[in-house]
């Protein structure tokens, strides 16, 4: 019996062991010779980089994958990464890569609040940290710089394309995302704005969380579609739970679309999501930059020159794209 | 040897035979929800035929979503009843096996281009490799149980962890589009057939397992290793190949579970793909009156039970109730029924039945 | 309430669903007296018990203890309140927890507790009684004798006025049940009222003052020990005239054909329990038997016949033919039934109905995909409840609710039905009564003589030496002896186990 349990325990760590290594993507790299570009010091630049699951949308595939070919090895670079869709787990991750020692901290934090004991920490270790993606509520003097969306411009963007719609009434079906994400407020509170603002003309007719998910999208406008509300706005907070959305509305033989009964509005410019939009299956998608490395190894770069950055907070460019303006050539260049 | 006459109680009448039987439980209530829906707004159960986009006449409504969303958890529940009956403990890797089956098929279809414009392979190959795939990680699982004695939430806790890792890499972390419209049938409506598909692959799960019940002996035998196992291995039995064989039958109904899930989108997010449901299949069991500590099991009751989580939750939807606030309703709901149900309450229950009926005036002691 | 009675039960009733386990029964237990309680299968002995220990809520009826007039115990905790403290037939202690913790258990002391201040009381506890046993060792590593001691010991520490023992000898071989009489009498003499359940006619007239009979749920009568003969004691209890026993002495015991072919025939059988190697062997229409000293292996030889243990070595024939016999399975497909001699662990499946319990070993045999629909189950049931007089409220109830002779009769039943070739019964009339006893010996006659062999085990030898032709005796695990015969008395039994070297040729 004991030695059947020993056995148990053996194979189940090897089990493990074997698990993680087939996932890949989880450890860095050991570098131990220097190989071309890096840094005055003379080595790699080790960098920690918390996102969220890189599996959570089209986006984050995008963003995961960008971040990855930029950090790599062969540009002289000595990255870990971790994940994580819960903020607790994203800080305690952020911890021990401030215990390892790291030079660079990236986040993408997956709430705003909670921070700043881990930015404290950084600072008094020397570890300099990296905004990317989205935002943290904390002082500025706490990190070096934070690339990002600025998630309310983008909701502001949409909800102005949706006042120009010049629609009589504005009866919407409010999908949001994991809510305490910066993406959702962002997005959300311009929605909630003009809706207060313009009571008699608009209308939230549901308003629910379908945490970035195309099935829970699905199941939230089927309900409003069994109890037979009227509405003819679908403000989906991502593309993937626009398409949830779209799925319902296709069960229910209700028309969207340029033109149609009802209009679609989702986020981020996946490339299929942006063929709908030619196809004028949608109406709105509202872009959200993935591709921060640049900006970021422009920063590190500058960091270690010593030099002083002109300004902590860079804004991605985004914009929106309207069905009946985009031309595949958009397709082809912002579609991810 | 004197064959002394004892009373034979006469057969009962079915209503008070069914209030004995576990499935009570679920019974009462889905009529307590249905109930409660019926009095806030009985155009709850209004069932309408529509026309979809493709031109397609399908039934839809509140009943009708929750018989759809309901599926795959009941077909899971088939299966998580018999691992809970023979091994006394719970597969908390459904959901993630549920993300690597369905990725296996993607796979399968799909090829190694995630956008694929035709199918790869036929859907029936893609549903087999997945099936297979499946069962040989249930036989994992089952044999970590029953040959290494590891305590089940504790073996499944390695798939849990690790299967959905397994699942975005088996497509390199791409997330794979099946671009073929057949391909959404199964997960959506067959064009000409106005029931949800999903209900209608439930529908033939259900049949195969009550025929396979009814045509083995594998209720007895699961039933005899999950309350005595020395006394099943003394009868004849092979207690580890019994508990094996139901983890290894959880994991065909996973595969179908995957299929379902994947087709209703056509592509998989493998974060966010059955999350939790494993949770929702245990309860299932549970709300079915079946003891989570294995031993006799009723697979109608877990099938219902399943069928009221899904109620709930299309209930709660429907008065807008906040998503974030689903499971503090479902926590409610599951203590009253879990604390209804056990045994020391319905014994309280019972004998204060007694002695309402003893206060009417006595008759003969039977 | 009368002077000297500590105990009084006065129009007790008590039924369950289906069964009228208790009518009108009266029951009196005075000051410093052990007290017989008899009674057949299902005669209402542990219901009684039950009712007074609050396990079960009587019906109707008065308890009432001296000092305290009428008392309502309707929990154990009332029962433990009022001083009334219980040793069950079937060792209710925690056997992962060491003997000490065992004996100070929900004991509500609360707060903090003293291991080292425990452990000692303990042990002065175990040394005061004679039980050689640490205070600090586990229970589950314990013998069955050892621990139904702790469990006596423990209900002594808890200072009670009526203490119940319920078939507390049924595990323990002749050395441990003497240092439980010493025991009784010391409680005895301190004032304690004991109850004493027991199916041991010898046993009672060895330590008890009076014995009340109940039979079929009603109370028979209560007697002075000395004014009743065993006979009589017996017949009251069966509600017969006649003296059982007697009719099965002196029939010719059934050897089967010593030139046929044995049924069963192994040659160096060993198993991992440490048996063997042994040769045996077992020819149609014999009974035989293994007996000695708890412990010495009887049982362990029957299960490595039976495959029940793992098999180290031997060579096996049926019919004379070469086979393999490693697992249950195997030994049921050649024929062989087994009746274990732990009911509980490895006899019954407890949330099972009778039904399912019955056709459990037959359904293997039949195979997986051919499984016996209701009607014929229950009709199999039907057939074996009425052959072997199962008192069960119906086929559907579940097998632990019957009382413990009525769950041995279902077994039986279940290995029965398989027609098998050779039936093994190991202690088949544990904690059984009297009259049941009797009738499971003359179904292993009628048995043999139908052409099954029977191997037959049971502490009580004149039960082995009424039924076996052949009697092999064990003595530490390993085979020293067979007698056949003549030689098959108790002394000749008693010599080979003692293991003297001239062996019954000297009777």
């Amino acid at each position: 019996m004991k030695m059947k349990k020993i056995l148990a325990v053996l194979s189940t760590a090897a089990l493990c062991t074997a698990m993680f290594a087939a996932c890949g993507d989880a450890s860095s790299s050991s570098g131990s010779a220097a190989s071309g570009g890096g840094s005055a010091s003379g080595g790699k630049i080790k960098v920690g980089i918390i996102n969220n699951d890189p599996n959570e949308s089209g986006y984050r595939t995008a963003n995961d994958k960008d971040l990855k070919e930029a950090f790599s090895e062969a540009n002289g670079y000595d990255a870990t990464f971790a994940y994580s869709m819960k903020n607790d787990e994203q800080i305690a991750a952020a911890q021990k890569m401030i215990q390892d020692e790291v030079d660079y901290l990236l986040i993408s934090a997956a709430d705003t609040a909670g921070w700043d004991s881990v930015l404290k920490d950084a600072q008094a270790a020397d570890v300099k940290v990296i905004l990317f993606d989205r935002t943290i509520d904390a002082s500025e003097d706490l990190y070096e710089a934070s690339i990002v969306s600025d998630m309310d411009k983008e909701g502001q963007t949409a909800v102005e394309w949706l006042k120009g719609q010049n629609l009589d009434s504005y009866k919407v079906i409010h999908i949001q995302g994991v809510m305490g994400s910066a993406a959702q407020k962002g997005r959300s509170q311009a929605l909630t704005d003009a809706a207060a603002a313009d009571s008699g003309k608009w209308e939230i007719v549901a308003e629910q969380t379908g945490e970035w998910n195309a099935e829970k999208a699905q199941q939230i406008v089927q309900s409003v579609i069994d109890s037979n509300k009227e509405f003819n706005v679908i403000y989906a907070e991502n593309d993937d739970m626009a398409k949830g959305a779209v799925a319902a509305l296709d069960k229910a033989g209700i028309s969207h679309g340029v033109g149609k009964d009802v209009i679609v509005m989702g986020f981020d410019c996946n490339g299929w999501a942006l063929k709908e939009l030619l196809d004028q299956n949608w109406n709105y998608d509202g872009q959200c930059n993935p591709f921060q490395s640049s900006y970021i190894k422009d920063v590190i770069d500058k960091l270690e020159k010593g030099e002083k950055l002109e300004q902590k907070k860079i804004i991605m460019d985004e914009k929106g794209f309207d069905a009946t303006t985009i031309t595949q050539e958009d397709v082809d260049k912002y579609g991810i | 040897m004197p064959n002394n006459s004892k009373v034979q109680p006469p057969k009962a009448p079915l209503w008070a035979r069914l209030t004995k039987h576990q499935i009570i439980i679920p019974i009462a209530a889905l009529l307590a929800l249905a109930l409660f829906n019926l009095i806030a707004d009985p155009s709850f159960f209004k069932i309408t035929l529509n026309e979809t986009s493709n031109g397609n006449k399908v039934l839809s409504g509140n009943i009708i979503s929750i018989i759809d969303s309901g599926s795959e958890l009941a077909i899971l529940a088939l299966g998580m009843t018999l691992v809970t009956a023979a091994s006394g403990g719970q597969d908390i890797s459904v959901g993630a096996a549920i993300a690597i089956s369905g990725s296996v098929m993607l796979r399968v279809l799909c090829g190694s281009d995630s956008h694929s414009a035709t199918l790869q392979a036929p859907i029936i190959v893609a549903l087999l490799i997945a099936c297979l795939v499946s069962m040989a990680f249930g036989a994992f699982n089952g044999a970590l149980v029953a040959f290494f004695k590891i305590q089940p939430m504790v073996a499944t806790l390695i798939l849990f962890t690790a299967g959905r890792s397994i699942a975005a890499w088996i497509n390199n972390n791409e997330l794979p589009i099946v671009n073929d419209e057949s391909f959404g049938y199964f997960g959506n409506y067959i064009p000409g057939i106005p029931i949800p598909t999903p209900f209608l692959i439930a529908i033939v799960c259900f049949i195969v397992t009550w025929l396979f019940m009814k045509f083995t002996s594998i209720s007895l035998y699961v039933q005899s290793v999950g309350v005595n196992e020395k006394t099943s291995r003394l009868n004849g039995l092979n207690p580890e190949f019994i508990k094996l064989m139901t983890y290894v039958l959880l994991g065909l109904c996973v595969a179908i579970a995957a299929f379902i899930k994947v087709s209703r989108i056509s592509t998989i997010n493998y974060s966010v793909i059955a999350k939790d449901i494993e949770m929702d299949a245990i309860l299932a069991v549970a709300l079915g009156g079946n003891a989570l500590s294995g031993g006799k099991f009723s697979m109608s009751s877990s099938v219902l039970g399943a069928y009221v989580i899904q109620f709930l939750t299309t209930t709660l939807y429907k008065f807008e109730v906040k998503a974030t606030a689903l499971p503090a309703y479902k926590a409610v709901v599951v203590i009253l029924l879990v604390v209804l149900s056990a045994p020391t309450v319905r014994e309280k229950l019972a004998r204060l039945g007694k002695k309402l009926k003893k206060s009417k005036p006595a008759g003969q002691a039977a | 309430m009368k002077e000297d009675s500590l105990l009084e039960m006065r129009g007790i009733y008590k039924s369950f669903p289906g069964v009228k386990a208790l009518q009108n029964v009266d029951f009196t237990l005075r000051k410093g007296e052990i007290h017989a309680l008899m009674g057949e299968n299902g005669a209402g002995k542990s219901t009684l018990i039950k009712v007074l220990t609050g396990v079960h809520v009587k019906d109707e009826g008065v308890i009432s203890l001296q000092g305290k007039g009428e008392v309502h115990i309707h929990s154990p905790q009332d029962a433990q309140k009022n001083g009334i403290s219980t040793v069950y037939q079937e060792i209710t202690l925690c056997p992962n927890l060491s003997v000490a913790e065992n004996i100070y258990i929900a004991r509500g002391k609360g707060g903090l507790v003293s291991w080292r201040s425990m452990n000692k009381k303990a042990q002065e506890l175990l040394d005061s009684l004679g039980i050689d046993v640490k205070a600090n060792q586990q229970l589950a590593s314990c013998s069955i004798a050892v621990q139904q001691m702790v469990a006596i010991a423990r209900a002594v520490d808890m200072d009670c006025s009526v203490l119940i023992l319920d078939e507390p000898t049924s595990s323990l071989d002749e050395s441990e049940v003497e240092k439980l009489f010493v025991l009784m009498r010391q409680l005895k003499e301190r004032g304690v009222g004991i109850i004493f359940v027991t199916h041991f006619l010898d046993q009672v007239y060895a330590v008890c003052d009076r014995i009340t009979v109940l039979r079929d749920g009603q109370l028979v009568g209560e007697y002075e020990i000395e004014s009743l003969p065993r006979i009589q004691l017996v017949s009251k209890m069966l509600g017969k005239d006649l003296d059982d026993m007697a009719d099965i002495k002196g029939e010719s015991l059934p050897t089967g054909d010593p030139n046929s072919t044995p049924v069963y025939e192994a040659e160096g059988l060993a198993s991992v329990e440490g048996i063997g190697p042994y040769n045996f062997e077992i020819r149609a229409g014999e009974v035989n038997g293994f007996t000695g000293l708890l412990g010495s292996g009887r049982s362990e030889s029957v299960r490595a016949i039976f495959g029940a243990d793992r098999v180290t070595g031997g060579k096996v024939k049926i019919d004379g033919k070469s086979v393999k016999i490693t697992k249950p399975r195997q030994a049921m497909a050649h024929g062989i039934a087994y009746l274990p001699e732990d009911r509980k662990r490895d006899g019954i499946v407890g949330d099972l109905s009778v039904r399912d319990n019955i056709i459990l070993a037959l359904q293997v045999k039949t195979g997986f995909f051919k499984p016996f629909s209701k009607a014929k189950a229950t009709e199999f049931a039907d057939e074996y409840i009425k052959l072997l007089d199962i008192k069960t409220a119906s086929v559907n109830t579940p097998i632990k609710s019957l009382s413990g002779g009525n769950q041995q009769k279902v077994i039986l039943a279940r290995w029965l039905l398989t027609h098998p070739k050779y039936l093994i019964l190991d202690e088949p009339t544990r904690g059984i009564d009297v009259g049941t006893k009797t009738d499971i010996q003359k179904l292993v006659l009628k048995l043999a003589s139908e052409g099954m062999c029977v191997t037959f085990i049971s502490s009580e030898t004149d039960e082995m030496l009424r039924t076996c032709s052949r009697l092999l005796v064990m003595r530490d695990r390993k085979l020293v002896g067979e007698l056949t015969g003549d030689q098959l008395t108790q002394a000749a039994v008693m010599n080979t186990i003692a293991g003297g070297e001239k062996n019954a040729e000297q009777q």
